[in-house]
């Protein structure tokens, strides 16, 4: 696999960009591990909503060192800070955001995508792994888009963008829109529409990194 | 005269048995009864069946009471964690059984067993392996799982301040599965920081009625109630 004429992104920058899309006055809910990063890169002059799974609705940064408070944490259990106007509630209400369709966007990583965007990211599969599911499959269903933040392929460097998932399903059909290291992929009725792609890298190089068709719609935006 | 606050930790958790079903508190750490817990593990009681979010962080808590070999089934959302060490041994030993349920769909069905619902049809999870088995329906063109109530015989909690009735306000994100675990339980014991007059919690800002909880326990010494207020 060569690198030569193009970068990736950092995981910054795949936060950084994913943020662009995220609208002034929106609910949102972030994924434990890299969609957490997205809230760095949220615009100052935006009033967007951060959602937790485990009842907070409005809040802000991590706390300055010395001011962390073990019951002001977020889902992925780092301390955080509340912005006036935030609100606490229950798992009952926290859920019904999530599930009745209150939550604009959630952000979520993923072990792999497939083309009719079915979700994977709760299990390997394994025999000898933990089972976790925690959140994920109640925002898969719940939020009215569900964005996904990940590497375009695994650290072997095979695809996670693939035509038939071989993990268990988290959601069916649920994926919106994919931001990875390389691209920005819209899941159409069509398929896979790829409507950005990194500097320097070919159509026929991404494809060759996915494992399902893709769509070339970089000129039609 | 009604005083839910009248016993001590001890005394309160006798009423606990074998075989019982308990949920309790907490995501993570935040919210976790650790007293009561440590209570209960005093207490010896074996063969439990224990609800939860998670299945124990570190070595204290929830996860001494597991590893103490006194529960016999955890039903849980979100038990692998980087410090689920005691779950994780004795998970891979056989020693323990799992009910792994989408967080929704635990909170959604302890608040059905506390609401007296039959069973509620939810859209999270169908498809998956975790509604493997279950009924489902297709509603208005969207399709659900029939998922069937979590009730339990006593709920620990922790919230932040309780009176001699019962009513309960919680403190920030350890608020969480308090309110609905309350309604879910035939007996709902309840630890707080601060035991408080009656009516010096104001009414409006109740989050837990007093009818949803028999036994209110005070930790923290009394020596904080000059800063309370409601």
């Amino acid at each position: 696999m060569s690198h030569t004429s193009y970068t990736v992104l950092t995981r910054d920058q795949i936060a950084e960009r994913a943020a662009q899309d995220i609208p002034d006055g929106a609910y949102v809910n972030l994924g434990i591990g890299l969609p957490t990063k997205i809230a760095q890169y949220l615009p100052d002059d935006k009033d967007v909503f951060l959602h937790s799974e485990n009842g907070l609705l409005a809040f802000g940064p991590p706390p300055a060192k010395g001011e962390e408070d073990p019951e002001l944490i977020n889902a992925g259990k780092e301390y955080v800070t509340m912005l006036d106007g935030g609100s606490f509630f229950h798992h009952g209400d926290s859920f019904a955001m999530m599930r009745g369709g209150h939550i604009d966007i959630c952000v979520l990583g993923a072990f792999q995508v497939a083309a009719n965007g079915d979700l994977a990211n709760w299990s390997t599969g394994a025999p000898d792994a933990i089972p976790a599911v925690g959140g994920a499959m109640d925002l898969a269903v719940g939020a009215k888009k569900v964005f996904v933040m990940t590497n375009h392929t695994t650290k072997t460097g095979d695809p996670k963008i693939v035509s038939k998932l071989t993990y268990p399903v988290t959601g069916k059909n649920c994926v919106d829109r994919i931001y990875t290291d390389l691209c920005v992929i819209d899941v159409t009725d069509k398929g896979l529409a790829v409507t950005e792609m990194v500097d320097g890298l070919s159509f026929a190089d991404l494809q060759a990194l996915t494992g399902a068709t893709l769509i070339d719609a970089t000129n039609s935006k | 005269m009604i005083n839910k606050a009248d016993k001590n930790i001890t005394d309160v958790l006798s009423q606990i048995k074998d075989g019982a079903t308990i949920m309790i508190g907490g995501f993570g750490t935040a919210g976790q009864p650790a007293e009561l817990i440590d209570g209960l593990i005093n207490l010896g009681v074996k063969d439990l069946v224990i609800i939860n979010n998670n299945a124990g962080n570190g070595d204290h808590g929830l996860a001494k009471l597991l590893k103490t070999g006194a529960v016999r089934k955890i039903i849980c959302s979100f038990p692998r964690q980087s410090d689920s060490w005691v779950f994780d041994e004795l998970y891979h030993a056989g020693k323990i059984e799992l009910e792994l349920v989408p967080q929704g769909n635990l909170a959604c069905r302890i608040q059905a067993a506390g609401m007296g619902l039959g069973a509620v049809y939810t859209p999270t999870g169908f498809g998956t392996l975790l509604a493997e088995g279950k009924e489902t329906r297709e509603i208005d063109g969207k399709d659900y799982v029939l998922e069937y109530p979590i009730k339990a015989d006593f709920a620990l909690i922790k919230a932040s301040r309780g009176d001699r009735w019962g009513n309960l306000v919680y403190r920030k994100s350890a608020r969480n599965f308090g309110p609905i675990m309350a309604m879910a339980a035939d007996i709902t014991i309840a630890q707080v920081s601060e035991t408080v007059e009656l009516g010096a919690l104001d009414p409006e800002h109740i989050i837990t009625p007093g009818i949803f909880v028999q036994h209110v326990v005070q930790i923290q010494p009394a020596s904080t109630a000059t800063t309370a207020t409601a």
